[in-house]
């Protein structure tokens, strides 16, 4: 009976394991035959650097390089601001502060992590979008440079807790050799510990970048959703995934549109894909 | 008077009493060793010549230090200059993860004013003559320090020293994770560099206490118990507890 109950209860968890692949392959599935379906009718070259989106014209035009220009810049921007205030807030912790500005430093971080995107981007197009408007005398505040700068406060808690944790697995016996050499404290962050955690803190990048570059809700608010190819970064654009979430509600099933979102979500799907392989390599040197 | 003197050296963690009392002479260009069992502060006794107790959150240090005359307990002691002055090899070889050439050039890149390649390449070569490690990696200089094997990384972190030009070298255990002929061969550079630099050792391999030093000091629970001549620690010590250690009845 007992062995019974061993042979079931492995097989269910067999079974949940197995669902989580087989999830993901069906959606990848449906990702790739719908998606897929918009070559027929249009070149991948013109799709992926076509000059103009207008789905709705007659016949529709399908150029996603404003898009692709779009979601690139404001990840770009958001990854200037994140990452050296990311790493420097990471270095602080687990270097510099005393023990209890640590302890309130990393539960700042953790709840930082937790406030919705939509809330985030509500809070910059009421505070964000007018300043930048005024600063730069601006016709209107919703351009990519808004959006850097909210996407960027939703990349740091991913840089920070990972390039922390980085930080904090770096030898205590490299510290202490720095520091019998006769390195100051910061000759030994900047030439020792740095390097050492270097992979680490790549990873904490990419995985925020990864971050970043999917998000939707805060951009889709935030960035005036012009699709049009950005002259600078404080032009309004549209990126990828605001495409898809703005228009799938109107799109016609079946559509030329329709489809072409789908494979708007298939370059999403290789981005990310991509920066998390990249990822996951920078952790996996640090280990071998 | 002694290169390195201490006078009535207390040291406390918290409540604990780590080092009680110690009065100890170095003489230059000797070895002096530093036997006793585990925990009984020889290693925290090291520390305290070139301040890296200081890293340890807690730690009181009372009496005085001298090297050179100068006390180094003093808050206002320069310790960068210190530690440049008094060096330190450790229980487990640390390299940094850098390049075999980035690691000796660490110090005069961190103390030096922008050195030209010429004298970085002439330092490294120095350095590394020194420790015997020329011939083995002069052709592999810009290898990673990690893919070294221990004895090499261990010399290499002698070579890293060397390259500060200290005055004084603190080795703590610095064979605990080497073979036996890896050792020997260490032992064998220590006495190259007595001619050179004051040498302490701590270690809890009596043999290798009797074979290199030429002072040796006993201590236990943080006391120390018997200082003087190695021939004299280990042939006719004055001490019952020194007696009972080195012939094994605890330790």
């Amino acid at each position: 009976m007992r062995k019974f109950k061993e042979f079931v209860i492995e097989k269910l968890i067999l079974l949940c394991g197995l669902a989580s692949i087989f999830f993901v392959i069906l959606i990848f599935l449906f990702l790739l035959k719908e998606g897929l379906a918009l070559f027929k009718i249009e070149s991948p070259l013109k799709f992926l650097f076509g000059k103009s989106w207008y789905p709705i014209s007659e016949p529709p035009r399908l150029g996603i390089l404003p898009l692709i220009l779009g979601s690139l810049l404001v990840t770009a921007g958001a990854a200037v601001i994140s990452v050296p205030i990311g790493v420097g807030c990471a270095v602080y912790i687990a270097e510099v502060a005393p023990l209890r500005i640590r302890e309130v430093l990393k539960a700042g971080i953790e709840l930082l992590a937790a406030i919705p995107s939509v809330v985030l981007g509500f809070i910059g197009m009421v505070t964000l979008v007018p300043l930048v408007k005024n600063m730069f005398h601006l016709p209107t505040g919703l351009t990519a440079l808004s959006g850097s700068i909210m996407l960027a406060f939703m990349a740091m808690p991913t840089i920070v807790s990972i390039a922390e944790d980085a930080l904090y697995s770096v030898p205590k016996t490299y510290k202490e050799g720095a520091f019998a050499l006769g390195a100051t404290h910061w000759q030994t962050i900047w030439r020792v510990m740095l390097p050492a955690a270097s992979s680490g803190i790549l990873a904490a990048v990419m995985l925020g970048i990864g971050r970043v570059i999917g998000e939707t809700m805060a951009v889709m608010m935030i960035t005036g959703n012009a699709a049009v190819i950005p002259r600078s970064i404080l032009a309004p654009v549209r990126t990828l995934t605001a495409t898809i979430a703005a228009e799938m509600g109107e799109a016609v099933v079946g559509s030329e549109h329709y489809f072409a979102l789908f494979a708007i979500g298939i370059v999403l799907f290789v981005i990310s894909f991509a920066i998390n392989v990249t990822a996951d390599l920078c952790l996996h040197k640090k280990q071998s | 008077m002694g290169k390195i003197v201490t006078k009535h050296l207390h040291l406390r963690y918290g409540d604990f009493h780590a080092l009680k009392d110690v009065n100890i002479s170095f003489e230059p260009k000797k070895i002096t060793a530093i036997i006793g069992p585990s925990g009984c502060g020889k290693s925290t006794l090291l520390r305290v010549f070139n301040r890296m107790n200081d890293l340890i959150e807690g730690v009181r240090v009372d009496g005085e230090v001298l090297i050179d005359g100068r006390n180094i307990l003093d808050p206002l002691m320069d310790l960068v200059a210190l530690r440049k002055k008094v060096g330190m090899v450790f229980q487990r070889p640390n390299p940094f993860p850098l390049s075999i050439y980035e690691n000796i050039v660490f110090g005069e890149r961190i103390h030096g004013d922008g050195a030209s390649r010429d004298e970085l390449d002439g330092i490294v070569e120095h350095s590394l003559k020194s420790v015997l490690l020329w011939d083995e990696l002069k052709d592999k200089l810009h290898a990673s320090a990690l893919s070294l094997s221990l004895e090499q990384k261990q010399r290499l972190c002698i070579a890293r020293l060397i390259a500060v030009k200290p005055d004084v070298l603190l080795m703590d255990e610095p064979c605990s994770t080497l073979d036996p002929q890896a050792t020997a061969r260490i032992e064998e550079l220590m006495r190259e560099l007595k001619h050179s630099y004051t040498i302490m050792i701590v270690t809890h391999n009596m043999q290798q206490a009797a074979r290199i030093s030429d002072d040796a000091g006993f201590m236990l629970l943080g006391e120390l118990i018997e200082f003087g001549n190695t021939v004299q620690i280990f042939t006719a010590p004055q001490d019952r507890r020194t007696e009972d250690y080195i012939t094994g009845r605890y330790g």
